[in-house]
This record gives structure tokens, sequence and C-alpha cells, in this order.
């Protein structure tokens, strides 16, 4: 990792500030390392809290996340939803019938599937007697998905939860116009042959146009990637910068990869084609290759491109919640529990991806603890240069005083513990099934590196966000 | 390490000066004093990028002043002889401006044609050169672009605008009835096509930067930016700045090509326009409309269309052009409409500001009572700038329309673009339409636009009292009845004023807010900070009956009457009063404003004045109101009024009411210009009795309340301005005339016949 980080400073005489700490940071941490190994102390033993229950993750898992257009582009967002559902039954050997209530996220919706969850939980066997519904919340979709988990559970309405989330890009409603829309209708509604041909006399070939489902917030009309560059501007995240984080979560991700990491992904067997077992965005450029790329969204001049930003992606995921007491009493060792969580929103237009920022701190306040206590950040990489306005938001006292309110800065993620197995960049990013995956990351990631707790915060369209405190399951 | 590379910079300038000082000792002295003492512009060097940075000192906006002129042409000149700059950028220090246009003050204060002539000289010397620059100037544009500041912008090689609602580009010279006087004439064709720059330079208008984009005005646009490390405004125009520094470079490194791909139609248009038949054709019909609505009044939208035309001639005649622009430039300048106009610009700039300083609590809680034509106006420009509004009426249907016509006039801009549907929703969830006085005991002002009946004023006063707080304002919209009147029932007179708007409140811009003996200043300054926050110029008068506009306007529409009734056609007289320079013609006007409003008026404001608002017989409008003849809003008056139909024809209703009332006309008073004047100098009469005794604060008041309320021509500047301009004697001269023919109604009041006496005296020094 230190390479890969000393690389980009080597070729570049003209880094910023930032990117100078960037690059020292593996300097420094290291020594950190070697003069206090392994123990930390933390602020608080554990988050658990009297008289309520704990709420443990005892396992989850995700298909395979494709590109969109590759292999599952002719499957139906329930199809991929069911694959991770019997990935999670075969994952867990949880029997069906004890699974209380089924939540899944999705942002797109297939019209025709619009309860995702529950066309999916059929189909994937599960009893007819469980319920089911479908959230969205944009990005933050299957975060949602789990916190309405936690919160029914929490409240003792339910024992078994089965959260998820699931997003097919490669096939979107696109629908006639609105005035064809109303011509249609209005001729189904017709009585007499009259009434029929006047109506299809203000046919114009016009009304064929079809609509597009939008990118665009709804508010400003402004796509992401337009937002995305404005908020790296603003927070001066150079073109350079973006890639070089780019670069480093597609290294992370595919070393995770190769190491076997990535152990929440179930093979999803294709209809009529090959099973996928892998991640296929994973793709490790070089900046030379990167800084080719002309900008995607503010051109001439932007610095957001096609390598820097999340891409299209198409996955699923599905997470078993329970009351820790059901977990232990059924023999399961959960892996983590799932604690405090905090959504928040801002202003859709200039701060639109600036979620995290907000959301850490106060999660961080509502626990109890500190940025030091955190072993493990997961947070959603969009793209390069959100997440990197991100951390100049947080490590700035002008930005806590003047738009959060606080007396001072949030502080910094540290860059070695940050998304370490890859992230949304390089792994990919169905927008309804980022939110568990996530989770697992992080939960996996306490379990494999040691450490208690883990936090996970993302972004989401119409300018909110989310942040959750994953504590390690005592092993 | 900031130290280091202070010193670096700082050595770096000490080299060029003593490079410098070998070659020319002379000029280093000169240019080092200069830098010193140069207030206006600065520049800094970016690697081989100059960022000329443009700021008035003491000032808001900055203006293209004598002293800008020249330490600009100083820093450029610096720029061209500097081995070490290949490319500059131009840019504004000031958020929300880049240049607003030339110094109006110095423009104003030009005695001479000469003075103007020279200034128009050499602006345009300095941006022939920077047309021809050597090393390619981008102007980076970040608010207010007009004038001589487009013109500059249009010389530059490369123009980047923020896409900011506050970045507006124009050549607003000819609402001063002046014209582009620094090349716009000449470029701005070229650059946007001969239709869209005579739009642009006829109209004044003022584009937007996405528009001015498409038009090819513009090459670049840069977003602006939200919150950062730094105020989103600051980070803006750094961001603005840093892209203006890569093009600036790509241009010097010829990666990027200054010239803009035209669209077909463009192209067509282009090559059409180089077709003398084609030419002329055009040129001759843009003539005979802009004839048409001027009625030759203004000769400044004339002239430019001239010079547009001329620079299609010969490249021998082109080379003389300049000189002929500002030869002419400067006679424009100096002629009487020009004065007027740009008296007019500066009565507005001060009806701009609040003079009772700042209230000391900010209205958020507006409640307005009656959702009529008025009330519903008034609430779309509070619920548009963010003012929380309650909108009440006494019926459910009367409240419906009220708010539908809210709505269409928020629609209305959508369709313009000017709003996108969702602000438009967050706005109109501004405003609650009610039918009780619930919330307003939250309410900060109350403004009640019942109908004109003083005893219905007195209810609602008493009603809205026992419900709002103790702070709260209460302000009466009416055109005529006295404000002292409707608070004499009040319990807390001094928190009750008058707000007269004109309609359409969301077209005209001026309110006039009328001030009783017991109003205290701090209400006057909340109703000053609720107008100028709804967008109005602002004119604060004094109590009585009639108040200023209102007041002067009775005595010429009894005049109007009084023309009619001599058997002149209301046709004839519209298109007399419109040639004179009145938007709108007096038979129309009466119509507009609604025959039972006008006989209301005149009624009241009869019984208070007597025999000088006399002259015709208010008999005419009774029996018009009573045949039900009330104008526009029921479809028939002087004219007859259809849905859909833009032509209007003569309501021969009218014939017998007419013939009944018939005067025999004097003819010594009669001819086409008698007849003009004899509305106006009444109108001027009335205007400077006002001012005489004490309603009127200021003659700058009178002539803006004049022109934006009541459509006095604006080429005459408003009835001061006239009086300067066309000379007291010679009005009192006339009203002399029409006294002998008439009586008591044109007797000069004494401040008339005082300026008439001395003719020294003027109301603007």
């Amino acid at each position: 990792m230190t390479t890969i980080l000393a690389y980009p400073f080597k070729n570049l005489p003209t880094t910023s500030k930032w990117a100078l700490r960037f690059a020292i940071r593996p300097l420094s941490c290291s020594s950190q390392l070697r003069a206090a190994p392994a123990v930390q102390t933390k602020t608080k033993k554990t988050l658990a809290k009297p008289n309520i229950r704990n709420v443990v993750v005892v396992d989850g898992v995700r298909t395979p996340f494709l590109l969109s257009g590759t292999s599952y582009k002719d499957l139906m967002p329930h199809d991929l939803a069911r694959a991770a559902l019997t990935g999670l039954l075969h994952r867990t050997s949880v029997p069906k019938e004890v699974v209380d209530y089924i939540i899944f996220g999705t942002v797109i919706q297939e019209v025709k599937t619009s309860n995702v969850a529950r066309e999916a939980a059929l189909g994937a066997g599960f009893s007819d007697k469980t319920p089911a519904h479908t959230v969205t919340m944009a990005c933050i979709s299957a975060n949602q998905a789990m916190t309405t988990g936690v919160g029914l559970i929490a409240s003792g309405q339910c024992d078994v939860i089965v959260a998820g989330g699931v997003e097919l890009m490669s096939d979107v409603p696109i629908r006639h116009s609105r005035k064809m829309r109303k011509l249609m209708l209005d001729l189904n509604k017709a009585k007499s042959m009259g009434q029929r041909l006047s109506l299809i006399s203000k046919f114009r070939l016009n009304f064929l146009a079809p609509e597009l489902p939008a990118v665009a917030e709804f508010s400003t009309s402004e796509t992401m990637g337009h937002s995305a560059d404005r908020l790296a501007a603003a927070f001066a995240v150079s073109r350079l910068e973006q890639d070089e984080y780019a670069l480093r979560s597609h290294s992370l991700a595919k070393k995770a990869q190769d190491e076997g990491l990535l152990s929440d992904i179930v093979p999803f067997r294709v209809p009529g084609k090959d099973t996928v077992t892998k991640d296929n965005g994973i793709r490790p450029s070089s900046l030379e290759q990167m800084a080719k790329l002309k900008p995607a969204f503010i051109k001439p001049y932007g610095t957001v491109t096609a390598a820097n930003s999340s891409f299209l992606t198409d996955g699923a995921s599905a997470m078993l919640i329970m009351a820790e007491e059901k977990a232990l009493a059924m023999g399961y060792k959960p892996k983590a529990y799932l604690r405090d969580f905090m959504y928040v929103s801002q202003d859709p237009k200039d701060q639109l991806l600036l979620g995290p920022t907000y959301a850490t701190p106060k999660v961080l306040e509502k626990a109890g603890l500190t940025m030091n206590d955190i072993d493990a950040f997961e947070f959603h990489e969009a793209f390069s240069g959100q997440i990197l306005a991100n951390f100049k938001a947080m490590d700035s006292d002008w930005f806590a005083e003047n738009y959060m309110g606080r007396k001072t800065k949030v502080g910094l993620p540290p860059l070695e513990k940050f998304n370490n197995w890859g992230g949304s960049l390089s792994l990919g990013h169905p927008f309804g099934a980022t939110g568990c995956r996530l989770v697992m990351a992080a939960a996996n990631r306490l379990r494999k590196e040691g450490g208690q707790y883990g936090l996970v915060a993302a972004c989401a369209a119409g300018g909110q966000g989310h942040a959750m405190i994953v504590e390690a399951y005592p092993k | 390490m900031v130290a280091c590379r202070a010193i670096g910079i700082l050595s770096r300038f000490s080299a060029i000066r003593i490079l410098r000082s070998r070659g020319y000792i002379c000029r280093n002295f000169t240019g080092s004093s200069a830098l010193l003492t140069r207030t206006h512009i600065n520049y800094g060097v970016k690697g081989d990028v100059a960022v000329v940075r443009i700021n008035s000192p003491n000032s808001k906006v900055n203006t293209l002043s004598k002293e800008l002129h020249s330490e600009f042409t100083e820093v450029m000149n610096e720029i061209w002889a500097s081995d070490q700059i290949r490319s500059a950028v131009l840019i504004s220090s000031k958020p929300g401006c880049f240049i607003a246009g030339a110094d109006i003050n110095m423009l104003s204060a030009c005695k001479t044609l000469q003075e103007v002539t020279q200034l128009s000289q050499e602006a345009q010397k300095i941006l022939e050169k920077l047309e021809k620059s050597p090393k390619p100037v981008v102007a980076a544009i970040n608010g207010s672009c007009l004038g001589g500041g487009l013109e500059l912008a249009i010389s530059c090689q490369y123009r980047i605008a923020t896409k900011d609602r506050k970045t507006v580009l124009g050549v607003p010279e000819v609402l001063l009835g002046a014209l582009p006087g620094a090349g716009g004439t000449q470029r701005l064709p070229k650059m946007v096509g001969v239709p869209a720059a005579l739009d642009m330079m006829l109209t004044g208008r003022n584009i937007r930067a996405d528009r001015a984009k498409k038009m090819g005005l513009v090459d670049q646009l840069v977003e602006p930016l939200g919150p950062g490390l730094k105020p989103p405004e600051e980070r803006t125009m750094e961001y603005l700045e840093e892209v203006a520094i890569t093009f600036a470079k790509g241009l010097a490194d010829k990666k990027i090509s200054p010239k803009r791909d035209k669209g077909l139609v463009e192209k067509l248009t282009a090559y059409a326009m180089t077709i003398p038949f084609v030419r002329q054709q055009v040129y001759k019909k843009v003539e005979e409309e802009v004839r048409k609505k001027t009625k030759g009044l203004y000769p400044a939208p004339l002239k430019i269309i001239d010079f547009s035309h001329i620079s299609f001639l010969s490249i021998d005649h082109s080379s003389l052009l300049p000189f002929w622009t500002m030869y002419k430039f400067g006679e424009l300048v100096m002629t009487k409409e020009s004065k007027a106009l740009m008296g007019l610009y500066h009565g507005q700039v001060l009806c701009k500001k609040n003079k009772f300083g700042a209230p000391q609590k900010d209205v958020k809680h507006l409640a307005i009572l009656g959702a009529g034509l008025m009330g519903a106006g008034i609430a779309q420009v509070s619920v548009d700038k963010g003012l929380k509004t309650i909108l009440k009426d006494a019926t459910l249907t009367g409240l419906d329309r009220g708010q539908q016509q809210v709505f269409k006039g928020l629609n209305d801009k959508v369709k313009k673009k000017a709003l996108t549907s969702f602000e438009r929703d967050s706005i109109f969830s501004n405003l609650t339409g009610q039918l009780d006085y619930q919330g307003f005991e939250k309410a900060d002002m109350v403004i009640e636009a019942v109908f004109e009946d003083l005893s219905l004023k007195h209810r609602v006063l008493k009603e809205v009292e026992a419900v709002i707080p103790d702070h709260c304002i209460f302000a009466s919209n009416t055109s005529a009845l006295p404000i002292s009147e409707i608070a004499a029932v009040s319990k807390r007179p001094e928190k009750v004023i008058g707000m007269h708007y004109f309609s359409p409140v969301d077209k005209m811009q001026l309110l006039e807010i009328i001030t009783t003996e017991k109003t205290s200043r701090d209400t006057s300054a909340s109703a000053v900070a609720v107008g100028l926050k709804q967008g109005k110029v602002i004119i604060v008068v004094k109590d009585g009956p009639g108040f200023y506009t209102t007041r002067c306007l009775a005595p010429m529409m009894s005049e109007v009457i009084r023309i009619l009734q001599e058997g002149v056609d209301p046709k004839k007289l519209d298109s007399l009063t419109t040639s004179f320079g009145f938007p709108v013609g007096a038979a129309t006007l009466v119509d507009e404003v609604g025959v039972d409003v006008a006989k209301h008026v005149a009624e009241d404001l009869g019984k208070v004045f007597g025999e000088r608002f006399g002259g015709g017989n208010p008999e005419l409008l009774t029996q018009m109101v009573s045949k039900g003849f009330l104008g526009r809003k029921s479809g028939k008056g002087f004219y007859i009024y259809q849905e859909g139909v833009k032509r209007k024809d003569l309501n021969s209703d009218m014939d017998s009411i007419l013939a009944s009332l018939k005067l025999p006309p004097k003819s010594e008073v009669s001819s086409d210009e008698d007849i003009q004047f004899r509305l106006v100098t009444r109108f001027v009469n009335e205007a400077v009795m006002c001012l005489q005794e004490g309603i009127l604060a200021t003659p700058a008041e009178g002539d803006i309340g004049a022109v934006f309320g009541l459509g006095f021509p604006p080429c005459l500047g408003g009835p001061f301005r006239f009086v300067d301009l066309y000379g007291a004697q010679k009005i009192v001269d006339r009203l002399k005339k029409y006294e002998a023919a008439y009586g008591k109604q044109f007797t000069p009041c004494q401040l008339l016949a005082d300026h008439a006496n001395s003719p020294n005296k003027k109301f603007y020094q």
C-alpha cells in the first residue's frame, strides 16, 4: 500500500498540500504501529445498551457485482434478488419458517415487480406466510432495509429478519411519453368508434419519443456526476488526486479478490450461461491511462471521468439479522452487532454527496465513540472526487464551523483503515444493494484484521446520508 | 515553506524590474509609481499567464471610469511588453460584478460633446488593441457584464462565464438614450449575427449566461460552486480563474481554437446578410418596427441601426467607422432624451435605498387581506422572495381566484425558464390561503387590499388589530383614501402606513409608501424594507388626498374627459398621447384603470380640491358606470374587449353618451399639440404643487413615481426633469394660455411660477 501511495508522489512535483499529507501518512502510521502495537484502548468496551435488545448479523452474502450489460443483462431484478436469498439460505442454513420478515432496498424499480422483496422471497421458496416489503432511499436503500429490520427487532416486533437490496441497471423502465400515455389511457375509455377516431387524430409523431428514467436529481435537474464534479471543484480536489484514489480502490479490490477476502460473494449460476463467481469491474489501470480519459460530465475541463467514478452495476445482497438471544438459541455464532445508526440530509444541490461528513460525527457522538475507536472504515465510494471532498470537509475547521455547527473539524479517517478491500469504485455499486456489502465488508474486516468497531457511511441522491456502527461479535 | 515561496515571488519581481530598467529607465519610473498608486486594476502572473483583476475601490460594482481606463491601458501595455507573459485572464475581484458598464456619473458630468467623444475614443483605441492582441486574453465573467463591460469582453479572444443567476450580459445603453460607444455596434453583429445583435442593442435586454453560450456570446460556462473550504462565492471566483487560466494557456499553445463552430441556421443567416438586397430589406423592416414603437421620440435606437448597417460597408469605410460611432455616441449622450433617461436611472438607484435605515425587526410573516387582483399580486411578489405569506379573503371563490393568480404568475416564469417547476412549488408553499384569522398572531405585517371603501377598511382594521401582535404593522393598499382617515379608528396609529401598489403588481415596479404624521419611523423603515424585498422602486410621500400619484393623474383624467366631450375621437386621443411618449393612450388608460375606479377617485378628489380638479364632466363616467361600461374588466369601456381578440374596436354605444355631453371645442387651444400639452401641463402643474406642499420630499421621487407608476413619458424623464429640460417659462406660458381659455384649472402653481421667473432655478442642479 505504501508503494501505491508513494508512487504518484514521485511522478508529480506539483502535488497540493493535501496530497503531500496523503503521501506522508504511511510513514507516520507505520511508526505509530511500531510504537503502539495492536492493542488500543477503546472509549467504550461495548455499545450494548441496557434494556435494548442486541441485534446481530448472523451472516450476509451477495451475488458477484457485474458491470451492467454483461452476464446478468437478460435477468429481471427479482431473479438477482432471489439468487442472493437462496445464497443466504444456503450459507446460513436458516430454516425458512423462522424468518419473520423480509425487507429489500431498490432504487430504479421494475414496474412489474415493484415490491421486489415479495417476488424474490416467493421465488426463493420462503413461506408465503412471511411478509416482505421494499424500501427505497437511493444509494442507501439497503441500509434503510437493514435499519428497518434493526428497528423491528429492537422494538420486539420480530426476531429474525432478512434484509437486502438489489439493482439491475442492465434493464431500466423506459416509458412512453406522457402525451402518448394519456392518449392510450383515453383510448381505453373511449366507447364509440367516433370517439376513438377523434382521439387517434390527435396523435402526433413526437408522442413516440420515449421517456428515460432520470439519472438527474429531480429537485435540481442536475446529474450526480455533474454535482460530484462541482463538489470536487469546491473542495479543490484535483484530477490527479481523484485518479490516484480510484487507482487505490481498484488495486486494493484486486488484492482482496486475489487473496480471497471477498467471502461474502456467493456464486450465481445464471440461467443459460456460465456460473459467475467474482466481480468483473475491478480493473487496476495506470495513472497515465486514466489521465487520457476525457471528463464525463463537465466538458471539457471537469475532473470527474469514467475511471474515477463508480460504474453502473447489477447485483444483489442479502443479510440475516437476528435478536442476539434468538441467534444464540439457534446455535449461531454471529459475525457482528449492528449498533447506533444515523440518517442525515442536506442541500441536494451543493452538498449532494457530503452525507458521510455529516453522518460520521453524529453517529460517533451518539455511540459515545471517537474517530480513534474505529478500526475499520467502510465508506461508499460514489466518485473519487466525492470521497476526497468528504475527506477535505472532515478535515476542515472552517467547514465544520460554518456548515455543521461544530466548533472543530470532524477529523480524517486514517487511510490505512479505510476501504481496505476496495470500494464501490472498483467492486461496483448496484444502488439498492451496496449498503449490505458495506456492512459485511466492515464485519468481515473486523474478524480478519482484528478490531472491535467498524464505521459504515454512505451518501445518497436527494442530499441524504447514513452512517452506522458495526461492532465485532466477540470470538 | 510559505515564506520561502513568498521570497521566490519577490525575487522574481525584482528581477523583472531590474531587467526592464536597463532599457527603459524612464518608463520604469512611471511604471513603478503607477504600480504603487494603482487602485482599480492589479495583476499577478501565474506561470506565463497574467491575471488582471479589476476592482473599483469603495464600490459594490466595477464601472468604466477614466482611472480604470488609464490603469487598464497601462497594465495591458506592460503585459504586451513582457517576455514572460504569453496570455492573460481578465477577471473582477467582485463576486457579483464583472464590469457593470460605463460610469454614468462620468457621462452625466460631461458638459461638452468633445468630452464625451474623447471618452468614447479612448475606449475604442484600447479595445481595438485588445482585439488585435498577439497574446490571447480570456475574459472570465462572473456577475453583471454590461455596456462597456461587455464591449470589453467581446474584444477579448475568449470568454468564460459563470452560469450564475447574477451573471448577465447586455448592452443597455439604449435604455439611457445612448448607443454602445466602444465598438459594440460593430463587434456584436460579427459575433452573434445581425438579428441577435440588433435585438440586444435595441432592447438593451440582459442575457443570462446559458443563453449567451448558445448565442456564441461566451465560449465556455463555469458552474457556480457550493460550499467547500471557503465561502461559495469566493471559491467560485477562484475556480473561474483556474479554468480561465487553463484556457488562456491552451489558447497560447494553440491547443484551443478561439473560433466557434456556427450552426447551420447561423451560417445561412450570415450568408443571407451578405446579399445587399436581403440586408437592406432586413434593416428596413427593423427600422420600420423601431419607428413604430418609439414614435420617433427616442433617437438612439435609430442610430444603433444605422451603425450596425454601416459596418457592412467596404473595408475603407470601416476604418473610419469608429470615429463616427464616437461622434454619434457623444451626440446621443448630449441629447435631452439621454439626460432624461440617465436622470431616471439615478432616481431609480436612489429609490432602491431605505432612507429610514434598517428596521428593528425583520418582517418574516406577512398577511394579506383580500385575494383580489392587488392582494394576490402582492402575495406573488412576496412569496417569490421567501416571505411566509397568508392570503386571506372573505369568500372561498375569491380566495381560489387569488391563489390561482399567484400560481399562474409563478408558472409563467417556469414557462419562460426563469424558474424550475421545483422552485415554483417550493415558492408556492410559502403561501397559505385561508378564510379566517388563524396565524395572524405571528404576523409581522398585514397589508390590506380590500375594496376601496372607508367603512369596510375601518371594520377590517379593527378586526385585524384584535388578533395581531403588538409589533405588527398595518399597511393599507389604497389608491386614494387618506391613510390618516383609515388610521383614525386604530388603537396604535404609529403602526399604520399606506402601501400603494400598482396593477399588475408583478409587472409594475413602483410602490408608493404613504406616511401619516403619526406613523413611526420604524414602521416606515419596515414598509420600505418589505417593498425593497419585493423588488420595488419606492417613493415615500406624505399623506393627503390622492397622495402623489393619484393626485397627479386625476386632473389629467379630468382633461381627458373634457377633450372627449369636445368631440375628439378616443382613438385619436390615444394616438396623440402615445405619440407624446405615454406608453398607453389616455382613453385606453381609463379603460384599464376601470371606469368605476376613475369615477370614485374623480368624485373623492373633486370634493377636496374643488374647481382645480374640474374640467370634464364626471357625469360621463357616471353614465358609463350605470351602463356597465367599466372598461377592460367588464369587456366594454371606450373600446370593446374580447377574449383572444387583439384588435380594439370603439364601443359604438358610447356615441350617445358622448353626444349628450358634448361641449363646443375652443379652436385656439384645440390643435393636436395643444391637446397634448393640456394633458401634460395639468399633470406637471399638479406634480410641482405636490412638491410645493411637501407631499413629495424630492423631485427625483416625483419623477420616478410619475414614470414608473403612471407611465409619464420616460423620454421626458418625469414632470420635474421635463420642467428643467423644456423650460419652466415655456410651460408657464402654455398654462397661462389654457388658463385664459378654461380658467383656474390651469393656473400655474407658485413653485412653477418661481422657476419660470428665475431661469437659474432648476429641480436638478
